[in-house]
């Protein structure tokens, strides 16, 4: 491993597997989620939802309901209306129904609400609430949706005529298709990378406590972004903001899912204010896979121009994504299929033509970052899949293939054809440690001579790039809110310190590695640094947690102010020791005159001096505030490569080896880093395996608990092996270029490459996600006849 | 119903509905909130509490059903000698991220060791192949048993010696 340490255990600055301070109240049950929060007078609230997919409604009778014992309030969209709330826009600038008035749209529609005295009572007097539906056809496809004739889902919406919800399109077309036209060689791959949903194991839900009387709003909520959703609530329901505090506690797990607003939210919010006391609503299972935000659903057709050697010299793709019955992509404004331009990967070439349109269906909004950076899993695993399939036709080794076209190391920053550039990289490097590690040439001596013996073992490579940490002001925002972030360090006079953070854990360990920064630009020791964060009543404004922003950028703000403190008091030290700041320096912990280390000031004196001793015109307290703008997005990338073995008798596959290589720059904390990638790489494997949401032609989802939505056990999951190289961002203050999402956005493609290879002598070149065995079956026996 | 269930050593008296499970019993009448709610069709497993020693699934399990029985919550792991050594491994051996998972995990674990004071890796995976985990992978968790099997087993030997 890498050793980037220069400060003591004790001190536990970067590069320390420092234990984390988070764990001590979750392996005692003493964590605080949503649903652990109780209020006196608190009540529950259960939702109606849609049992069908797209029909009209013709009437909501909630007599019965309302009859219940214990019932105190059923809100229907009427009600919402009434408060101008039956609407709400979405991340993506569509609007969406918060309790539908008009149609349901997709299964499992938020149409009324009931509030109870109990969690078992307002459930069952939802069951009583009788909505008289007038069934339509539903729309269950994107390709159904833009065929002529099909049914308009969004009638309500104005000027729309079709059920196109977008398109967009980046690059050189015109040079792309000369490009084309003049190629030895043109490969083409055309793939669906199905829904997915994120799952966290803790649903969403909230305890909306509204003080009737002073217009108090303090919301729990299982938020990613509890500043942002403070200004959308504002705006949504025109609460003045400095009364709105959420506050988002522990948080079960997020990966993308806890980024939107959900109807749930507000008619809890609502009900509240217009019943006078607290109302929490916690989703069910089925609710949270039914309803909330999902992941992909992308129809992606990529193709690669290429000379006959194998050099990559355009690359051309149509994407045709599935919306959902709202545009409610969680992503920046300017881009309508998030950042999937990165697909041109880590290969040099001049030239890319990218489109994009996206279709609204009978289904569940959502198209939220499930672990990636807006839309970068969709795009990696193109490319990477395309990769294969160049190789594969021009039988060119894959590996060797990738070799030829990389961008190399010299040519960092490095432009790419779509815009984005790249910070830093080493990427050969990086792959061959990979395949030295698996032992690559060995494996395929291997698989020669296995294939002879009529088995089946494949070998898969995946190199990503993935562009996170969005973003620079000048490009990304969300809802027109600037993706910058913050932090605000003060040092109490005994020399502890409290760090607030605008970003916000939901199990990446905030609460250690961001302490550890701040360990390391002040010789604080971690174990003295409070981090708080969730809470925007206590905390500086930032966009929150996705898309591997947190060390990007608030981590950046975290150096930043701690350098800013770190500055503040080398100056107090020259003051304590008689001397020029100028003169002064710092060695982990201590401040002292250049040459003479024996005489010091700690930072602790430092901090006392700042409350007690200072010089002359110097402002008391050791206390300040950074907001960070990153000039730049980061760019990780990790080479992995994968071995499985297939049963040809049945489809099914194992995975024999699973060699991780990843580069997220500097690592804050190792032990933390790796648990990251372990967790990364267990969903990439899910995706590529087993895990999707798929509907029936009615529109009925099919995946809508654990029983039908796969999700890997301990039983199925492969062990991982991890590798690293290090090559820190240039341009971020302490080098780090975020790892959270590296292996979900790498892996996938890795896992159906192995696959594919491992057929690939037999003629097959696609085979989709998830990769189920009856799938491989069914291409062995399609290329054998 | 009138119930009593002994919750980690204390009994807790309460009249609940019959239809009540027993893990909206720990939750909300106990007030023990370790124990946590994921997916409504016993597949996640993080509700997984002991029942005289025994994981169950306790949004499978009525609370009347509990009545007169032993029930352990990630809140009785913890003793006067201090942390269980399944609590110490899962933090040591980061076998936990966002926690929400990590008290019926380590119940599993702890019930596990009980019965297999050595088991192997893929016992450790067999035995908590009922439990789902979004965060970790699994790797960790795996390796925090282990770890606080080591630590019983050092412990036994010791009190042997």
């Amino acid at each position: 491993m890498t050793d980037t340490t220069t400060t003591s255990p004790e001190i536990g600055g970067i590069g320390h597997s420092v234990k984390r301070a988070e764990d001590a109240r979750l392996i005692e049950g003493q964590g605080n989620f949503v649903d652990d929060i109780a209020m006196p007078g608190m009540l529950y609230m259960a939702l109606v939802r849609s049992p069908v997919a797209h029909a009209r409604i013709n009437s909501i009778n909630t007599e019965a309901a309302a009859a219940v014992d214990g019932v105190v309030a059923v809100v229907t969209g009427e009600l919402m209306d009434a408060h101008g709330l039956a609407w709400m826009p979405t991340l993506s600038g569509d609007t969406q129904a918060v309790l539908a008035t008009d149609k349901v749209r997709y299964q499992g529609q938020e149409v009324a609400a009931v509030v109870a005295t109990d969690p078992y009572i307002a459930t069952d007097a939802a069951e009583l609430v009788d909505v008289d539906y007038e069934m339509l056809d539903a729309i269950t496809t994107p390709q159904q949706s833009l065929a002529d004739g099909a049914e308009l889902i969004r009638n309500e919406k104005e000027g729309q005529t079709d059920n196109l919800a977008y398109t967009w399109e980046t690059g050189d077309a015109a040079a792309t298709e000369a490009a084309f036209a003049n190629a030895d060689r043109v490969v083409s791959l055309t793939t669906h990378y199905p829904r997915s949903h994120p799952s966290p194991l803790e649903t969403c839900g909230i305890v909306a406590d509204v003080n009737s009387v002073t217009g108090q709003a303090t919301l729990y909520m299982t938020s990613q972004a509890p500043h942002a959703h403070r200004t959308l609530f504002a705006l949504v329901a025109g609460l003045p903001e400095q009364n709105i505090r959420i506050v988002s506690p522990d948080i079960g797990g997020g990966f993308g899912n806890k980024v939107p607003i959900y109807p749930g939210y507000v008619v809890a919010t609502a009900a509240s204010l217009l019943i006078g006391q607290p109302v929490k609503w916690v989703e069910t299972r089925t609710g949270n896979l039914i309803s909330t935000g999902f992941g992909r659903d992308y129809y992606m057709t990529g193709e690669l121009a290429l000379s006959n050697d194998g050099r990559i010299q355009a690359m051309r793709v149509d994407m045709l994504s599935d919306q959902g019955a709202f545009y409610a992509d969680a992503q920046p404004t300017r881009y309508k299929a998030g950042l999937f331009h990165v697909c041109t990967g880590s290969y040099d070439f001049g030239n890319a033509h990218i489109k994009c349109r996206g279709a609204f269906t009978n289904k569940a909004p959502g198209g939220v970052a499930y672990r990636c950076s807006f839309r970068i899993t969709e795009a990696s695993f193109l490319i990477e899949r395309l990769m294969q399939t160049a190789a594969d036709e021009l039988g060119i080794d894959p590996a060797e293939l990738r070799m030829r076209n990389f961008i190399q190391p010299e040519q960092f920053p490095y432009e790419t054809p779509t815009g984005f550039v790249y910070d830093s990289g080493d990427y050969p490097t990086a792959l061959r440690k990979a395949l030295d590690a698996a032992g690559y040439d060995e494996l395929r001596a291997e698989q020669a001579a296995s294939r002879e013996q009529g088995k089946l073992m494949g070998i898969g490579i995946a190199h990503f790039t993935e562009a996170v940490g969005a973003g620079p002001a000048h490009t990304y925002d969300i809802a027109g809110l600037k993706m910058i972030d913050s932090a605000e360090l003060r040092v109490h006079p005994t020399g502890k310190a409290v760090l607030k953070i605008g970003v916000k854990t939901q199990g990446q360990g905030h609460e250690t590695t961001f302490a550890q920064i701040v360990a390391e630009e002040t010789g604080i020791p971690a174990s003295d640094i409070k981090v708080i964060h969730g809470d925007t009543d206590d905390t500086p404004y930032g966009l929150g947690t996705y898309a591997s922003r947190s060390t990007p950028v608030g981590g950046a703000a975290t150096a930043m102010v701690a350098r800013k403190i770190a500055d503040k008091a080398r100056h107090i030290a020259a003051h304590l020791l008689e001397a020029a700041p100028e003169d002064i320096e710092r060695d982990a912990d201590k401040f002292f005159v250049a040459g003479s280390p024996d005489q010091s000031v700690s930072i602790q004196d430092a901090a006392f001096a700042a409350y007690t001793n200072l010089p002359e015109g110097m402002e008391y307290g050791l206390e300040d505030v950074t907001y960070y703008n990153p000039p730049n997005l980061t760019f990780p990338y990790g080479s992995y490569v994968v071995v499985v073995d297939v049963d040809p008798d049945t489809g099914v596959w194992k995975v024999r080896r699973m060699v991780a290589l990843d580069d997220c720059g500097v690592r804050i904390n190792p032990m933390i880093v790796e648990g990251q990638i372990h967790g990364g790489l267990t969903e990439g494997f899910a995706m590529s395996s087993m895990q999707w949401i798929t509907f029936d032609d009615d529109g009925n989802c099919i995946g809508s608990n654990f029983m039908d939505y796969l999700i890997p056990t301990a039983w199925e999951t492969p062990r991982f092996e991890l590798l690293e190289t290090v090559t820190p961002s240039p341009h971020h203050p302490i080098g780090a270029k975020g790892i959270g999402e590296s292996a979900t956005v790498g892996s996938p493609a890795a896992f159906v490459n192995a696959v594919v290879d491992a057929v690939a002598h037999l003629g097959v070149r696609n085979i989709d996600m998830p990769v189920l065995p009856d799938r491989v079956w069914e291409a062995i026996e399609t290329a054998n006849t | 119903m009138e119930i009593t269930v002994n919750i980690n050593g204390t009994d807790h008296t309460a009249d609940v509905e019959p239809r009540k499970l027993l893990v909206d019993h720990i939750r909300t009448d106990a007030r023990l909130t370790g124990t946590h709610i994921g997916c409504d069709t016993t597949s996640c497993g993080v509700c997984t509490v002991l029942v005289d020693g025994k994981p169950v699934k306790s949004c499978t399990m009525l609370a009347v059903q509990a009545d007169g029985r032993n029930v352990t919550t990630v809140e009785g792991l913890k003793s006067a000698d201090g942390l269980h050594p399944i609590q110490q491994a899962f933090s040591d051996e980061h076998g936990l991220q966002c926690g929400f998972c990590t008290p019926a995990m380590m119940l599993v674990g702890a019930a596990l060791i009980d019965e297999n004071p050595n088991p192997s890796d893929d016992e450790i995976r067999w035995a908590i192949s009922g439990n789902l985990c979004r965060c970790t992978g699994y790797m960790n968790i795996v390796k925090s048993i282990q770890a606080a099997a080591a630590v019983a087993s050092n412990g036994a030997a010791g009190a042997d010696a």
